[in-house]
């Protein structure tokens, strides 16, 4: 057989035909003999290489560059550029393909925009765009009208909870650090957004970082604070520049520092970058963090109200929190109270990520359904596949089946189902999900954000990773589930944090809604979803397979055989499970089974 | 008396820079630290050991601290420093795929270093652009949208 370094498969299509494919398969010839190519680059003709809308089009392998919108005159190019030089010509690539990913749409008719009201509307590093947008209004009324007292009652009937994701009221929260009897109190805001998948407070920081501002300064004059803090995650740089350039702004007008707005109360903020530690996003050890610690966390009571940052007393809000309040003020507790359900008001900020059409940031009421969100909201299941799971409320949530579509959102019907609100991730899974794998994968997650300190948390999370990687791997054992379940109960009830106390909730939903797939992955040793390794086999269909020698060439492990144009054929043995020739089959012929 | 280190860099004039940018507070331990990591590209010890004398913490402490965070490290890295984000939604979007591809280029295992000293390979937590997932940072340059096949064009790009 003779070998070529490259493959040219030239679309022969009717359309492709009409539109000259004949003339650049001529033009392609000729100029690969006149560089003396001819016996390296095979030329092909073949049907259904893209939709021929684009065309005449071409691809060339191994690489799988796909030119489109081709005339005789760029072919001299291509050919010295692709073939000779070795490199692609960017300028005649098909885009790549991709679904919408669009990080903040327009609002689809579900949606109401509170937190991200200004985001991608306004200039964030322009204080006057804020200002004309009723920013800082909220601020003047409730430094010239308001005594704290009215701010806790206001607060306390919009029905607000804290929107980190544990849902305690804020105007409770609010009421306890202003009792608390101190000179010194702190403020500080928790933008150690590390939840995998939750982006929403990037958003706000990076697209509104005054309404944060403003929500700060509103709750020191309430609880009495003189000094505030934003622990924002390192690896959100944007966000810590623009939030510091916001700050600037606002001292320059005043809204920050001494006597805001003329009058006798003062406050200054301060942004503190975090270094990289999922754990931080608990407030004791973000607290120890701020203090230049190990950022890891203490027993509670007593709580930061207390005792917090430094020792004093500190009111710890999440940024979605803190955004939500100047609206409040503004429109009343009544507008705010209006939407939502009986216990959870107002509206979520959630980024949708996974098997979605359309993933990126939404914000919805409460007691918006499942179904509304995955299908209105977000358009669907890519590729139209099935909706296997949503898992909300990242690491330490949990994922719901499809009997769960018609569930309202909120805090108590989440928490009943079996997962949690948390701060806002969800991810969407299709059917061609393995749920022991996503356990596997959250626990893999977990084991290592834990932080050491205590030995639920540090052990038992590492003896229910090393279980779940052996049902993964078909060496599962009869008693492994029993074995998990009593694992998750004593984790849940001794770990010192909400790291711990969560860090079973993955393994606990899946096994309440998926215990079938756990069961298949020990006793019959089959992965249902056809995704751990070393329960499945990649095969090639004789009836599909042309023998074009695609899977052949890019097999690392040299485990297909076969001629070309005919059946090719996988070794079992040497197949190391990769997936790449299921990747670069153009024709669907291999199939895992 | 100042100290060089491997690539040639003055730690002691780096620590001081850092220390004297944040007022030689305790409480300012982890900023000092980014930025001498940032400088160095690590914390080397004798790093920690200025660091300790100069805000008069105790280096056990500087140590707990450096070794605690994932964006501080106490051990070299290469040239250029390769994070995934092996987060959930980039799990979901194929991330395994690019990941096993990455590996297969790089020959190194996470949290190891090449023997040419040109990269490092490190995964990070969710990096908060999961529209565009899989999601991979080298250096400062973040990549989107990654499939397998474009990994080794990647890499290419970076000397």
């Amino acid at each position: 057989m003779t070998y070529f370094r490259s493959h040219i498969l030239v679309c022969n299509d009717p359309e492709c035909l009409e539109k000259g494919s004949m003339e650049i398969m001529q033009a392609l010839k000729s100029e690969l003999s006149s560089k003396g190519l001819l016996d390296e680059v095979q030329i092909l003709d073949t049907p259904r290489i893209g939709n021929c809308e684009s065309g005449p089009e071409i691809l060339v392998y191994p690489e799988g560059f796909h030119y489109i919108n081709l005339s005789k005159e760029n072919i001299p190019f291509l050919v010295e550029e692709q073939f000779l030089k070795g490199r692609p010509v960017n300028d005649l690539l098909a885009p790549p393909k991709k679904e919408e990913a669009q990080e903040l749409g327009e609002p689809t008719a579900k949606e109401i925009r509170v937190v991200l009201r200004n985001c991608g509307k306004i200039d964030p590093q322009n204080i006057e765009e804020y200002i004309a947008e009723d920013g800082y209004q909220a601020l003047a009324k409730v430094l010239t009208q308001y005594s704290p007292d009215d701010v806790i009652n206001t607060i306390t009937q919009s029905g607000l909870r804290g929107r980190g994701g544990a849902g305690f009221p804020t105007g409770k929260k609010w009421a306890i650090a202003r009792d608390s009897v101190d000179g010194q109190k702190y403020l500080v805001c928790n933008a150690d957004e590390g939840d995998p998948g939750a982006f929403m407070n990037r958003s706000v920081l990076e697209g509104d970082p005054h309404s944060v501002i403003e929500g700060m300064i509103i709750a020191a004059y309430t609880i009495g604070a003189s000094q505030g803090y934003i622990y924002c995650r390192a690896e959100y740089p944007i966000a810590i520049r623009t939030l510091n350039i916001a700050i600037e702004q606002a001292r320059e007008y005043g809204l920050l520092g001494k006597n805001i707005i003329g009058t006798d109360f003062s406050f200054d903020l301060e942004v503190r970058k975090g270094a990289g530690a999922f754990v931080c996003g608990e407030e004791t050890a973000l607290i120890a963090s701020i203090e230049g610690k190990r950022g890891e966390p203490r027993p509670r009571p007593p709580f930061p109200a207390v005792k917090g940052l430094f020792g004093k007393p500190t009111n710890i809000n999440n940024v979605e929190t803190y955004a939500n309040i100047p609206q409040i003020i503004l429109r009343g507790a009544d507008w705010y109270a209006s939407m939502g359900t009986e216990k959870s008001k107002g509206t979520k900020t959630f980024a949708l990520a996974g098997d979605v059409k359309r993933t990126g940031l939404i914000e919805v009421p409460f007691g918006i359904t499942v179904r509304e969100i995955v299908y209105d909201v977000g358009g669907g299941i890519k590729n139209d596949r099935e909706f296997k799971a949503i898992q909300t409320g990242g690491p330490m949530g949990g994922c719901l089946p499809a009997e769960y579509l018609d569930l309202p959102v909120d805090y108590e019907k989440l928490t009943q189902a079996g997962s949690i609100m948390g701060s806002g991730g969800m991810v969407v899974m299709d059917d061609e999900t393995c749920m022991v794998d996503i356990a596997r994968f959250f626990m893999e997650f977990i084991q290592d954000e834990s932080c050491g300190k205590c030995v639920p948390c540090r052990v038992g999370t590492r003896r229910m990773l090393e279980i779940l990687t052996r049902i993964c791997n078909g060496e599962g054992r009869d008693g492994d589930i029993e074995l998990l379940e009593a694992l998750s109960a004593e984790i849940k009830q001794d770990s010192l944090c909400g790291l711990g106390q969560g860090a079973p909730n993955p393994v606990v939903s899946t096994l309440k809604h998926f215990r079938s797939e756990y069961e298949a992955h020990i006793y019959k040793k089959e992965c249902p979803a056809k995704v751990c390794r070393a329960l499945i086999r990649y095969e090639i269909q004789a009836d599909k397979c042309v023998g074009c020698t695609a899977c052949a060439r890019n097999c690392p492990v040299n485990a297909i055989t076969g001629e070309a144009k005919k059946t090719h054929y996988i070794d079992p043995d040497i197949c190391i499970r990769c997936g790449i020739c299921k990747q670069v089959c153009n024709y669907e012929a291999v199939l895992v089974t | 008396m100042s100290k060089l280190n491997g690539n040639g860099r003055d730690v002691n004039k780096i620590v001081n820079a850092a220390v004297t940018e944040y007022h030689s507070k305790p409480e300012e331990l982890i900023p000092i630290l980014l930025k001498v990591n940032q400088e160095l590209g690590f914390i080397p010890a004798e790093a920690l050991e200025l660091i300790s004398e100069r805000i008069h913490i105790p280096e056990s402490r500087v140590y707990s601290v450096a070794s605690f965070y994932r964006m501080l490290s106490t051990k070299p890295t290469g040239r250029h420093v390769i994070k995934f984000c092996e987060s959930a939604p980039c799990h979901v979007a194929g991330g395994r795929e690019v990941w096993n591809a990455l590996l297969k280029e790089l020959m190194i295992q996470p949290g190891e270093t090449s023997p040419d000293g040109k990269w490092t390979l490190k995964t990070t937590s969710c990096l908060g652009v999961c529209a565009v997932g899989p999601v991979m940072m080298v250096d400062d340059d973040i990549y989107g949208n990654l499939t397998p096949g474009q990994i080794p064009d990647i890499l290419e790009k970076y000397e």
